[in-house]
């Protein structure tokens, strides 16, 4: 993974400095609420509900065992011993008082990590799929290329003071597992006819209230140009997108309005001017940073006998073999296995984990997976480069932790915001619906001959639970003070990807789970031999799921 | 008399008495000594202008389009940049399209809402001079344009990129 240089860890120090100086001018009266604001969302500061919010980045979702430990100290001593794995691959502190916040920036900025810019209106943390560099259809590891990303957007001059957010994704792989098309720009890997790595740019995607799937506006990209590129959209955006009104300020809002290709043509137009500019990528800076992404050495392994071993072990131990089935995949490097770690486990609000089990997730990576991990958008943990023939071993320790919960792309493995329960901005609790579910479909056979069912959850339209592309996606809402949830189906954040459609009208929450019951009970009468809840909804469309729910007539 | 915070060619901060006079959108009489006038009333103006006795200079807000008019404001002596409020961020992207593309070597003075935790930013965008509305004590805020010592990035003060330079 990427290391930092004396460069990097200057600039974390002097952020560090910095944001110390500003809380001081705070808390003195120097700085108004108005004006600390920004300074401190811009370094992952939130004031919510009950407590202020710490958010930390985790660069495309990388971590290393090291920094693992670093957060759970920090948790420790800083917070109440647990801490929460975001959408966007970042891990959020709930508890932090906000005079330690800069002691806190401190202990992180010693394991080279930060907070920078995973808050307020600035490029925000750029993700990526969890299996970069060991995904079979991987078409070439983005992170490199995310990595060059984190250091042009960190403190960018221009774009600080941007309208609203804003996200990027980079997906390198044939299956899209970064939601990419849902980000204000998503890069998508591609090699040209003449074996040039490039880009396939989009722009406009994003979810919230007004949920959009982004447009291509570049074929082809050669990766030399990815950050004058990217300035290009950047200044274009920084220039015309709303300011007036925050709820049209996205750079989705600008693209509709424009058109894509009027937009595009205008971001050619400004490019033309940044082309092979100084900012232009060299190759030797290209390999740089491909130098800092290399794979383990792995040992050769005779796959037949690894494999009737791990068959007869999955016989014996049914879990074993049900957490074999859901919670590992098989990687290009023969021999060796992904394996996720479920943060989900029914009782716990999801991708909460504590103190403990961050230092065991920590000893399972020294010990399986080269002491690396990475965080994933679905709020889980996985660890790559596990020896196959160790997966057994790797099981009974994660399962006394708690991580091994084999529910992973299950109905049980849901997105869920922290909702009502915690945010400031939420209309209703999500964590609630979530439990509820989780212990309703505990049948863990129904639940495996369900198969893949992404189901995701809002406590507000902002969407942090990405309800729009979930296959079921719950939406909190309020009715005259009271919570109430709107369900809606066929989302998708796959390659085509879709925006959810609503069912009909909000629902109470004791009406939730019944309902989500009827809609599988609608899907398991209706679905053709393997399709999946998706793909029977496509089949035959929303209606007789209307009126399972609502009665005929609805 | 107003104080301005400029920055110099040695990258020196030292607190200057500006003679400058900001002349609003609407005016009709100009006063005398040296102004800085609203682009479009610079525009509208122009032989009046030419004849006044002292300098002439321009301001502008990041939501106007100096693309038309850029090759005659870079021979101005002064130009600002309004900042209507300092979460609008328009100011950082006109700055540098007048340095880097327009060539203009002129002072470039930040005017309205800004406050100093941005100096390190602005001065990165090619802005030599900060004029804050409101009382600041402008020694203790050019602390400020030394927040960070490096950057990754090419911008106006570092026209190199730190992946060239490490």
């Amino acid at each position: 993974m990427y290391k930092y240089d004396q460069y990097d860890h200057k600039l974390v120090n002097e952020r560090v400095e910095q944001y110390r100086d500003q809380t001081q001018r705070y808390l003195a009266g120097e700085l108004s609420e108005e004006e600390f604001l920004p300074l401190r969302l811009q370094n992952g500061l939130y004031v919510q509900r009950l407590a202020p919010m710490l958010r930390i980045a985790v660069p495309y979702g990388l971590m290393s065992s090291t920094q693992l430990r670093k957060l759970a100290h920090i948790s420790r001593v800083y917070d109440k011993g647990y801490v929460h794995f975001t959408t966007r691959q970042n891990i959020q502190l709930n508890w932090p008082v906000l005079e330690q916040v800069p002691d806190i920036l401190a202990e992180l900025a010693e394991v080279e990590m930060h907070a920078i810019q995973t808050s307020g209106n600035c490029i925000r943390n750029t993700t990526t799929d969890q299996y970069a560099g060991v995904a079979p259809d991987e078409i070439e590891d983005p992170r490199p290329w995310c990595e060059i990303i984190r250091q042009w957007s960190t403190v960018h001059p221009e774009f600080a003071f941007l309208p609203r957010k804003f996200k990027i994704a980079v997906c390198g792989s044939e299956e899209d597992r970064a939601a990419f098309l849902l980000h204000d720009i998503g890069l998508q890997l591609v090699v040209n006819d003449q074996g040039q790595t490039g880009f396939r740019v989009y722009v406009g995607g994003g979810l919230g209230r007004t949920p959009v799937i982004a447009s291509s506006i570049r074929e082809f990209l050669p990766g030399e140009h990815l950050l004058t590129y990217l300035d290009a959209i950047l200044r274009v955006y920084n220039r015309y997108g709303n300011r007036d009104n925050k709820y049209k300020a996205r750079i989705k809002i600008l693209v509709r309005a424009w058109t894509p290709e009027v937009f595009a043509e205008r971001v050619e137009a400004e490019w033309a001017h940044l082309k092979d500019g100084e900012a232009t990528l060299t190759g030797a800076e290209i390999e740089r940073m491909k130098g800092f992404f290399t794979l383990p050495t792995y040992q050769s392994v005779d796959k037949a006998a690894v494999n009737q071993q791990l068959q007869s072990l999955a016989e014996e131990h049914k879990g074993f073999g049900r957490w074999l089935d859901r919670n590992t995949r098989d990687q290009k490097q023969n021999g060796y296995a992904s394996v996720s770690l479920s943060l989900k486990p029914a009782g716990v609000a999801p991708g909460d984990v504590t103190d403990r089990q961050l230092e065991i997730i920590a000893d399972l990576a020294d010990r399986f997976s080269f002491g690396e991990l990475r965080s994933t958008h679905n709020q889980n943990v996985v660890l790559t480069d596990v020896l196959v023939s160790e997966l057994f071993e790797l099981w009974q320790l994660a399962k006394a932790a708690g991580l091994a919960t084999p529910n992973i792309g299950t109905i049980n493995d849901m997105i869920c915001c922290p909702g009502g329960d915690y945010c400031s901005l939420a209309n209703a609790k999500s964590i609630p619906v979530a439990e509820a579910i989780q212990r309703k479909f505990d049948d863990l056979d129904y639940v495996y001959d369900l198969g893949d069912l992404e189901l995701n959850i809002s406590g507000c339209m902002n969407a942090c639970g990405h309800h729009h592309i979930g296959h079921i996606g719950i939406l909190g809402v309020d009715k005259k003070g009271e919570e109430w949830y709107q369900i809606q189906l066929g989302g998708s954040a796959n390659k085509n990807a879709a925006l959810g459609k609503v069912l009909g009208p909000s629902l109470s929450r004791d009406a939730v789970t019944d309902s989500i019951e009827k809609l599988l009970d609608v899907y398991v009468e209706n679905r053709l031999e393997t399709e999946t809840f998706l793909a029977t909804y496509q089949r035959i469309g929303i209606a007789k799921f209307k009126e399972r729910v609502y009665g005929t007539g609805a | 008399m107003a104080q301005v915070l400029k920055v110099d060619s040695e990258a020196n901060a030292l607190v200057h008495d500006d003679q400058w006079q900001l002349v609003a959108d609407d005016v009709d009489q100009l006063p005398s000594g040296d102004i800085l006038v609203p682009l479009t009333v610079w525009q509208q103006n122009a032989d009046q202008l030419a004849n006044h006795s002292g300098a002439v200079g321009v301001w502008v807000n990041g939501d106007e389009e100096i693309e038309a008019v850029a090759d005659a404001l870079t021979s101005l002596p002064l130009i600002a940049i309004n900042f209507p409020k300092f979460v609008d961020g328009r100011g950082f992207s006109v700055a540098r399209l007048l340095r880097d593309r327009y060539g203009y070597d002129g002072e470039l003075r930040a005017i309205g809402h800004i406050i100093r935790d941005q100096l390190f930013l602005l001065k990165r965008c090619g802005f030599d001079a900060f004029q804050f509305d409101g009382s600041v004590d402008l020694n203790e805020a050019a602390n400020s344009l030394q927040d960070f010592s490096d950057a990754y990035q090419v911008a106006v003060d570092q026209p190199v990129p730190l992946f060239k330079r490490r």
